[in-house]
């Protein structure tokens, strides 16, 4: 069983309560087209299982063949310095099919933020050390592409497919509830 | 059919590289190799093996080593694949006799007619460091060669320092 080497800290990205039974967390890419489609399923396994789980995101990007990945998860990160990650990343995600630069700046002015603070983000590459950290941290846990879960730490080898997640997922919580 | 295991002198090759190029295993002599046989190019999911190490790419040359895939298929299509994704290492071609080299480092899948997922981490001598075999399904992804070129670095600097003591006695 391959486990997560880099714990969750309060730098992540987290949705949900602390407290839940059960943490997904997903080492994505905003270009690649599978991600796109795990996109909708997370979301149905979050309904799913509502205050029981809570979901993590960090950043995967293939630079060499998504040559987006990289300024869309630094435009992610430049909204997450400013309290808004989880509206960038689902606006980046749900718009996917038309990713490009000027999506970027569209989609910062829609949710509130300075497009020339992003613009300079973007030609300063701000936030792309924490990107970098994210990819590293996940090579050395194991991940082997794009999406690669994780459900509280052990990597999640099924598809991504709801039914697979829910399998998995529902396998840890029954242990968790037996340890209760 | 095991893959040759640590310890093992890796076995030299000449492969084309490019359709009119080839490479030597020896050539690389004096720093860290990983070589890796995979089944075939064009397999359809996103960061597959060969993406992938091009992206960790840095990684594997702060530990100064030089990445080389191997596959049976041809040198034109390993050309239109590197091409297509960008590729940044190079591919060699185990095409004539099919498989010849995969064969000699045990990592041959002879009902496939391909190669295994097999990693060899190769020290400066061409000494087999560390190998891995992944099921053919199974990206092996890229901590046990990081692990690996992290330990045989460790393992270089403990002996370094062993010859520079001995000659100072000497």
């Amino acid at each position: 069983m391959i486990k997560l080497n880099v714990p969750l800290s309060p730098h992540d990205h987290i949705q949900g309560e602390e407290d839940a039974a059960v943490t997904l967390l997903e080492y994505g890419d905003y270009q690649c087209p599978h991600c796109g489609l795990a996109y909708y399923i997370v979301k149905a396994v979050q309904d799913h299982y509502s205050d029981q789980l809570r979901f993590a995101f960090r950043n995967f990007p293939l630079a060499q063949i998504h040559p987006l990945a990289e300024p869309a998860a630094e435009t992610a990160e430049f909204a997450g310095a400013h309290h808004r990650f989880w509206e960038m990343h689902d606006s980046l995600y749900e718009n996917q099919e038309r990713l490009s630069l000027p999506l970027l700046f569209e989609l910062a002015d829609l949710h509130g933020l300075s497009v020339s603070a992003l613009r300079r983000a973007l030609d300063t590459h701000e936030f792309l050390p924490r990107i970098r950290n994210d990819f590293l941290g996940g090579v050395r846990s194991g991940v082997n592409g794009t999406p690669t879960f994780f459900i509280n730490g052990e990597r999640h080898d099924g598809s991504y497919e709801f039914e697979d997640l829910i399998a998995d997922i529902d396998a840890h919580l029954g242990s968790a509830s037996q340890a209760a | 059919m095991a893959i040759l295991e640590p310890g093992t002198e890796a076995p030299d090759f000449r492969l084309n590289v490019t359709p009119d190029q080839a490479l030597s295993l020896h050539e690389l002599r004096g720093k860290p190799v990983v070589l890796f046989f995979y089944p075939a190019d064009w397999s359809p999911v996103c960061g597959e093996q060969t993406t992938l190490y091009n992206e960790i790419l840095p990684e594997f040359e702060r530990y100064r080593a030089q990445l080389v895939g191997v596959s049976v298929d041809s040198a034109w299509c390993h050309a239109a694949f590197a091409k297509q994704n960008h590729l940044r290492y190079p591919l060699a071609s185990d095409f004539e006799p099919k498989g010849s080299i995969a064969k000699k480092y045990g990592a041959y899948r002879k009902k496939d007619g391909f190669a295994e997922r097999a990693v060899f981490v190769l020290d400066s001598n061409g000494k087999i460091f560390w190998s891995y075999c992944s099921p053919v399904a199974v990206n092996p992804g890229a901590d046990g060669i990081l692990d690996a070129l992290e330990n045989l670095s460790k393992e270089q600097r403990r002996s370094d320092d062993k010859a520079e003591r001995s000659t100072f006695a000497a």
